[in-house]
């Protein structure tokens, strides 16, 4: 059960038609970044394809912000290449920024503006032409639902109202490319649905979505490619029917217990080489199709991304 | 509700250069929405601060100082409180909202993810805050017509001369902004740097009446430049040394800003 999502009644298509249709939208090589003894990224491999939601999945401390960073040239990789939307990095990132769109993970609006005057001075900063301003804002307001608080001043909304505006703000100049960092962290059920709906109606409309999320739930509903980054580097990506397939198997046994039974049930899995993990108040088993009568009794179940993950990092997250 | 209305076909997407008056001009418009929440106290401050240094120099050292010429201690004062006005209506914002803009708000993180380069950016507010300089430079004149200074044609250079002394103490603020680990750190600055050369600038008297080598770090602070081109613009009469004056605060404002650039820059790019 979960409230209806609140439909976002606009088209956010982007006014220009991308240039390089058909090249990667996104693209590092070979990319490093170290801070201090801290390698944040470890020779990052990665492409987007245009038109595509791409979902940059990792626990925390993993590089996806670091990536992030660097794709908008906030963070300057110390080793490879990287391109976005055509455009080589950091030579010609302020080309790029014109033409893609970033939502931020951290709340950096001004706190004592009004919701009309951020937007105003980001139609600015991101080059609308004068005659075009005022409509983009209305046009912005309407995406982050805040028309009627267009006069508020940002420290007077809610959580969910200042990352709605977060978003609205990244669209204002139809970009082709919108870079979403952790989009729904912190955000109550309803407002991430309601975001979630506004970043598949953005797919729909041919916009190329970046978003890193440590939410599984939200790269299996929302990403048609998902790359696993741990340790600054990607080490599994695919559909996510694909990276389940491949590192979960087809279902899952899960084996609810009192404590020692379940530290028996590890063991017993340990020892036949199955592959399984805590989760919860059981132990899972993954592949559980290719168990023979040695399983013990449990509830078999689908794989999901989440048992993929796990299989690919060691690490469980929420 | 009603769609947008459709863009014009696809079009090439502009091409942006470095130091665009579009970048500028948008970064400066976040700069005036938010001066519009706070003009009333910027302002009252701006011209209470000069009235009570005329008023206590004035009235209280115009018996003691001893001024070369014919310019009252009132008239010495009140051109010489345009330059601390103007020092501190530009380095203070320069030190204080860089800091919390960049720290506390991440306004600049947001401004840099659109496409504003750091030039851009710091450009823009030094630009701001140095325009403000210039203007508010005007209120110690204003206070000081009350205390006998006349009008002359020459005060219309005083808010350029502001503006150019602004520029380069903002420029200044924003790399103390960039080096400080914590805003605490600020009084460092306020009361080793800032104090001595707002005092130490023929601003409340002349240095003339310092021991030599005191003079020569005088001549030296820019202030000291600002005082005298703003003292010759209002009371004297401007002639070719001031030249010098001017090409000594072009400098300090030029060297300034790259500075800025360069050590704002660091921190905010890694």
């Amino acid at each position: 059960m979960r409230a209806a999502p609140r439909v976002f009644p606009l088209s956010v298509a982007p006014n220009n038609l991308p240039a390089g249709a058909g090249r990667a939208a996104i693209s590092l090589a070979g990319v490093r970044k170290r801070f201090g003894e801290i390698t944040a990224v470890d020779g990052l491999d990665l492409e987007v394809e245009p038109g595509i939601c791409f979902g940059l999945l990792g626990p925390n401390g993993a590089g996806k912000s670091t990536t992030m960073r660097m794709l908008t040239a906030q963070t300057l990789a110390d080793e490879g290449s990287i391109s976005v939307l055509g455009y080589e990095l950091p030579r010609e990132s302020k080309q790029s920024r014109l033409e893609m769109g970033v939502v931020p993970q951290l709340d950096n609006l001004d706190q004592e503006l009004t919701c009309r005057q951020i937007l105003m001075v980001f139609a600015r900063l991101y080059r609308v032409p004068r005659a075009e301003r005022a409509a983009a804002v209305e046009r912005a307001l309407q995406i982050a639902n805040l028309t009627a608080r267009a006069d508020t001043i940002v420290k007077e909304l809610s959580g969910g109202m200042r990352r709605r505006l977060l978003v609205g703000r990244g669209l204002i100049h139809r970009p082709r490319l919108v870079l979403l960092d952790e989009p729904t962290v912190g955000l109550d059920p309803q407002i991430r649905q309601e975001l979630w709906t506004l970043i598949d109606g953005l797919r729909a409309d041919g916009v190329t979505v970046l978003m890193s999320t440590h939410y599984i739930e939200e790269a299996e509903r929302l990403a048609d490619t998902v790359a696993v980054m741990s340790a600054g580097r990607i080490i599994a990506r695919g559909t996510p029917a694909e990276l389940i397939g491949a590192h979960a198997g087809e279902q899952v046994l899960e084996v609810y217990g009192p404590p020692d039974r379940l530290g028996e049930v590890s063991e017993l899995a340990a020892s036949n080489g199955w592959i399984s993990r805590r989760s919860g108040p059981a132990v899972a088993i993954l592949r559980a199709e290719t168990l023979d009568g040695l399983a013990p009794e449990g509830i078999r179940r689908p794989a999901n991304l989440e048992d993929a993950f796990v299989a690919l990092t060691g690490e469980e997250i929420e | 509700m009603s769609a947008p209305a459709s863009q014009p076909a696809a079009q090439a997407p502009r091409r942006v250069g470095r130091l665009e008056p579009a970048a500028l001009a948008g970064v400066m418009s976040r700069d005036v929405a938010i001066f519009g929440r706070y003009w009333k106290a910027t302002t009252f401050s701006s011209v209470v601060q000069p009235t009570i240094y005329l008023l206590a120099f004035g009235l209280g050292l115009k018996a003691i100082a001893h001024l070369p010429g014919h310019v009252t201690y009132q008239q010495y004062v009140a051109t010489g409180v345009v330059a601390t006005a103007v020092l501190f209506s530009s380095a203070f914002p320069g030190m204080f909202n860089t800091f919390i803009r960049w720290q506390f708000q991440r306004t600049y993180d947001a401004i840099l993810a659109a496409p504003v380069d750091v030039e851009e950016l710091i450009t823009a507010e030094v630009l701001w805050i140095s325009l403000r300089a210039g203007v508010y430079g005007l209120a110690p004149l204003a206070v000081g017509f009350a205390f006998g200074l006349e009008a002359r044609w020459g005060m219309v250079a005083v808010p350029l001369i502001g503006f150019l002394t602004g520029f380069g103490f903002a420029c200044f603020g924003v790399t103390v902004a960039a080096v400080a680990k914590t805003i605490d750190n600020f009084n460092y600055i306020t009361s080793a740097v800032l104090t001595p050369m707002f005092l130490v600038a023929g601003t409340f008297f002349p240095v003339t009446n310092l021991p030599a080598g005191v003079r020569t770090i005088a001549e030296i602070n820019p202030l000291y430049h600002c005082v005298q081109l703003v003292r010759h613009a209002s009371i004297g009469g401007l002639g070719t040394g001031d030249i010098g004056h001017a090409a000594v605060l072009v400098a300090f404002a030029l060297l300034m800003w790259r500075v800025a650039i360069a050590q704002l820059g660091r921190r905010l790019i890694d």
